[in-house]
C-alpha cells in the first residue's frame, strides 16, 4: 500500500482543519464546483447555529420521520448466541425505511434557505433516492435521481417508489452501472446546473463540506443511542456495530462515542466482503484498498496499479462502492474504529436469522452488521452490551432474497 | 521553452491518449502539430471522468480497454517531443492516476520526457500546494482552470499560481461540443485579465471554426477537445484518424489565421 499522497502531507494530522480528517477528506473537484461548495459550507455553518433551523429540523425529524427510533433489546437473539446482551437501534422504523431521511431533511431545509429548488441525488439501493424524492415532495422541489441501471434492475421497487413520489429517475449506463457511476452523473449534472441546483449527496462522501455535514445530520442516531442505553442499562455498550458503504449510518452512530472518555466503546464498521477476496469481487476498501482521490475526497479506495478505480461487487447495492467516507479512513488509521467484512452469504444468512428470531427483516446492507454481531456476541461476556445499528428495513430486498434463498419460504 | 502561444490566436488540441491505441495517438499528435496546433493536451484516460461529457467518456473507456496508463502517456510524450521540438505539450489528467504514480515521480518523469506542463482537472488551487512545489522544481508549467462561477478572490489566486497559460472554462458544465459559444466566456476572460498577463485559452464547447473565430476576439487561444475526439472516434475504424484530425485542425485554424484579430499583444 502506498503512503498518503504528498499533496497533503504538509497538513498536520488532526481532525481540526475544516474538511480534513487527519490526511483524509479535502475538496478535489473541478473549479466550476468550488464556489457552490463554498456557498454550501457557509450556509450550513450559519444554519447549524440558528435556532429556527434547528427547530424546523427537529420538528420534521420527530413528527414526519418518526424520531426518536427505539433501541430494542433482542432477547431471543441474545439467548441464542449466549454472549453479550444485544440491542438493536431501529433506524429501519423511520419514514421511508432507513436512516437516509435524517440527512435528506437537513439538506433539503438548507437548499430551501439557499433558494435552490431543484434537487439532484444519486442512489445505490434506492433508499437515499426514495428519501430524497420524499423530502422533495414534502417541500415542493423538483427532483432528479441518478441510479445505475444495474441497481435499477435489482432495486426495482424503489425505482417505482421514487417515480410515485414525483421524482424523475435517470438510469446511468456507464461503468459498472452502480452507485459510483450514479455519483459521476450527478456530479456532471451539478457542474452544469450548479447555479440553480442543490446536490443532495447521500453519504459521508464527496468534497468538503459533505462528509462533515452529512455526519452531523446523522449524528442524532448516536446521541439517541447513548441516552437510551444509559436509561435501559445504566452503562455504555462494549461495542457498536454498523455497516459501512459510504459510511453515513456508521458515522451517525459512531460520532457521539469518538471522544476520549468513551474509548472503551469499541466501534466496528462492516464492509461488504462480497463473494471473494479478488479485486472486483468485493467492496472492502480497508481490506485491499489504498488511499486515493475519488469523487471529490481523499480516502481509501479500491484501485488498480495505474490509479484506475476498480469495479466492486456486493449483494447489497448500498455497500457496492469503491470508496469510503474520509472520516472512516482517519478512524481506521488512528485505531479508534476497526473495520471487518461480511460476505454476501453471511449477510443473507444473518438477514434470515434476524427475521426468524426477532421478527425484523433488515435491509441487506444492515444485515452485514448483523452478521458481525453473530460472530462477535458469543465471544463476549454476558455482562457486556452490544449495539447493532439496523440502518434500514429489508422490504426493498424481497426480490434479491427470493433469488438467493430459493425454496426457503416453502420450507 | 516551447510552451508559448506564439501565433495569435493559437489553437490548443486535446487528445485522449490510447484511443484507438497509443501508436495512433502519436501519429494524431504529430499531425495536429503539423496542421497548426500550437499546444497539444495529452489526455490521460480515467475510469471516472466527472468533468467530461459523453464523447470523452467513451474515448476514455476505449483507451482504458487498451490498458493505457500514465506511464505509457509519458512515453508517448517523449516520442512526440523527440520528433517535434517546438510544440507545446501538456499532460491533462485527473488527480488519482498521478497520485498513484507518485507526485514527485510524475514531475521528474514528465520533465524527463520533455513535457512542458500539466493541468489536473480535479485539483483546485487550495489542494495544490505540494503539487506546485514539485512542478516548480522541475520547471513545469502549472495550468489551472478558471470557471464562470469562480469568485474574484479565486480568480486572483488561480492567476497567481498558473504558469504557461490560463484555461478559462467557457461555461458551467462538462466537456462536449455545443452549437453556441457561451456568453459566459467573454466575461470570464475580461475578469481574468485583471489578475494576469499570461495568455488565456478558452475551452469547453468549442467545436467549429466560427467558435474559434469568436474566441479570437477576446482571448489568446481556443482549446478544442471533444470535436477532435469525435473526429477520431469516427475515423479510427477506417484507419485514417491522423488525416481526419489534421483536416479538422486546418479548418479550425485557417479561419483564425485569416483574421489575426486585433486584440492586445500576448506577452511571451
Amino acid at each position: 500500500m502506498r503512503a498518503s499522497p504528498s499533496t497533503i502531507d504538509h497538513r498536520p494530522s488532526t481532525a481540526s482543519i475544516p474538511g480534513r480528517f487527519g490526511a483524509y477528506g479535502g475538496r478535489y473537484v473541478p473549479e466550476t464546483l468550488v464556489a457552490a461548495l463554498e456557498e454550501l459550507e457557509i450556509a450550513y455553518n450559519r444554519a447549524r447555529h440558528e435556532r429556527k433551523f434547528q427547530r424546523d429540523l427537529d420538528y420534521l425529524l420527530k413528527q414526519y420521520a418518526g424520531r426518536p427510533t427505539p433501541l430494542f433489546f433482542a432477547r431471543r437473539l441474545t439467548d441464542k448466541l449466549g454472549g453479550a446482551r444485544i440491542y438493536l437501534k431501529r433506524e429501519d422504523l423511520l419514514h421511508t425505511g432507513a436512516h437516509k431521511i435524517n440527512n435528506c431533511l437537513g439538506q433539503a431545509l438548507l437548499a430551501e434557505r439557499m433558494g435552490k429548488r431543484r434537487i439532484i441525488a444519486e442512489t445505490g439501493a434506492g433508499q437515499h433516492g426514495v428519501a430524497t424524492a420524499t423530502v422533495c415532495a414534502l417541500l415542493g422541489f423538483e427532483c432528479v435521481v441518478y441510479m445505475g441501471t444495474e441497481d435499477m434492475r435489482r432495486q426495482e421497487l424503489n425505482v417505482f417508489r421514487m417515480r410515485l413520489l414525483g421524482a424523475e429517475v435517470r438510469g446511468v449506463d456507464s461503468g459498472s452501472r452502480t452507485l459510483k457511476d450514479a455519483i459521476n452523473e450527478a456530479m456532471r449534472d451539478w457542474v452544469t446546473n450548479v447555479r440553480t441546483t442543490h446536490y443532495l449527496l447521500g453519504s459521508v462522501l464527496g468534497a468538503h463540506p459533505y462528509p462533515t455535514m452529512v455526519r452531523d445530520f446523522q449524528s442524532i442516531i448516536g446521541r439517541e443511542t447513548r441516552a437510551q442505553i444509559l436509561r435501559a442499562t445504566g452503562k455504555l455498550p462494549s461495542a457498536i456495530i454498523a455497516c459501512v458503504g459510504g459510511g453515513s449510518n456508521a458515522m451517525g452512530i459512531f460520532h457521539e462515542f469518538i471522544k476520549k472518555k468513551d474509548k472503551r466503546v469499541r466501534l466496528i464498521g462492516v464492509e461488504a466482503g462480497g463473494r471473494g477476496e479478488k479485486l472486483g469481487e468485493h467492496a472492502a476498501r480497508f481490506h485491499g484498498g489504498s488511499p486515493g482521490v475519488l469523487q471529490g475526497t481523499f480516502s481509501y479506495i479500491l484501485q488498480d496499479d495505474a490509479g484506475q478505480i476498480a469495479n466492486t461487487h456486493s449483494v447489497s447495492a448500498g455497500l457496492d462502492y469503491p470508496g469510503v467516507g474520509p472520516e472512516h479512513g482517519w478512524l481506521k488509521d488512528i485505531g479508534r474504529a476497526e473495520y471487518v467484512t461480511a460476505s454476501d452469504k453471511e449477510a443473507l444468512d444473518a438477514c434470515v436469522l434476524l427475521a426468524r428470531t426477532e421478527g425484523i427483516i433488515p435491509a441487506l446492507e444492515s444485515a452485514h452488521a448483523v452478521a458481525e454481531c453473530l460472530k462477535r456476541a458469543p465471544k463476549m461476556k454476558k455482562s457486556e452490551i452490544l449495539v447493532v445499528n439496523v440502518s434500514g428495513r429489508g422490504d426493498k430486498d424481497m426480490g434479491i432474497l427470493q433469488d438467493n434463498l430459493n425454496g426457503m419460504a416453502g420450507e | 521553452m516551447p510552451l508559448s502561444l506564439s501565433r495569435h490566436p493559437s489553437l490548443v488540441a486535446y487528445i485522449t491518449c490510447g484511443d484507438p491505441d497509443l501508436a495512433t495517438t502519436r501519429d494524431i499528435a504529430l499531425a495536429a502539430i503539423d496542421a497548426g496546433s500550437d499546444v497539444i493536451e495529452l489526455g490521460v484516460p480515467f475510469s471516472d471522468p466527472v468533468a467530461d461529457g459523453p464523447v470523452i467518456q467513451r474515448a476514455s473507456e476505449r483507451a482504458l480497454r487498451q490498458g493505457t496508463t500514465l506511464s505509457a502517456v509519458l512515453e508517448l510524450a517523449r516520442e512526440v517531443r523527440s520528433q517535434r521540438r517546438d510544440a507545446g505539450l501538456i499532460i491533462f489528467s485527473y488527480l488519482n492516476p498521478i497520485l498513484r504514480f507518485g507526485l514527485k515521480r510524475f514531475c521528474a518523469a514528465a520533465a524527463d520526457a520533455g513535457v512542458d506542463g500539466a493541468l489536473v482537472t480535479d485539483l483546485p488551487v487550495e489542494e495544490a500546494q505540494e503539487y506546485l512545489t514539485h512542478m516548480r522544481r522541475r520547471d513545469l508549467a502549472t495550468v489551472f482552470l478558471a470557471a464562470p462561477t469562480s469568485t474574484g478572490q479565486r480568480l486572483k489566486r488561480i492567476a497567481e499560481v498558473s504558469t504557461g497559460f490560463l484555461y478559462a472554462v467557457s461555461r458551467t458544465g462538462v466537456t462536449g461540443t455545443r452549437q453556441e459559444l457561451a456568453t459566459d466566456a467573454r466575461q470570464l476572460v475580461t475578469r481574468l485579465r485583471r489578475y494576469t498577463k499570461l495568455p488565456i485559452a478558452v475551452g469547453f464547447g468549442i467545436s467549429t471554426a466560427e467558435h474559434v473565430q469568436q474566441v479570437a476576439q477576446f482571448a489568446d487561444a481556443a482549446v478544442v477537445g471533444s470535436a477532435i475526439v469525435q473526429a477520431i472516434e469516427k475515423s479510427a475504424p477506417l484507419g485514417h484518424a491522423p488525416q481526419a484530425v489534421a483536416e479538422l485542425v486546418k479548418e479550425l485554424s485557417a479561419f483564425s489565421s485569416q483574421l489575426s484579430a486585433g486584440s492586445s499583444a500576448v506577452p511571451r
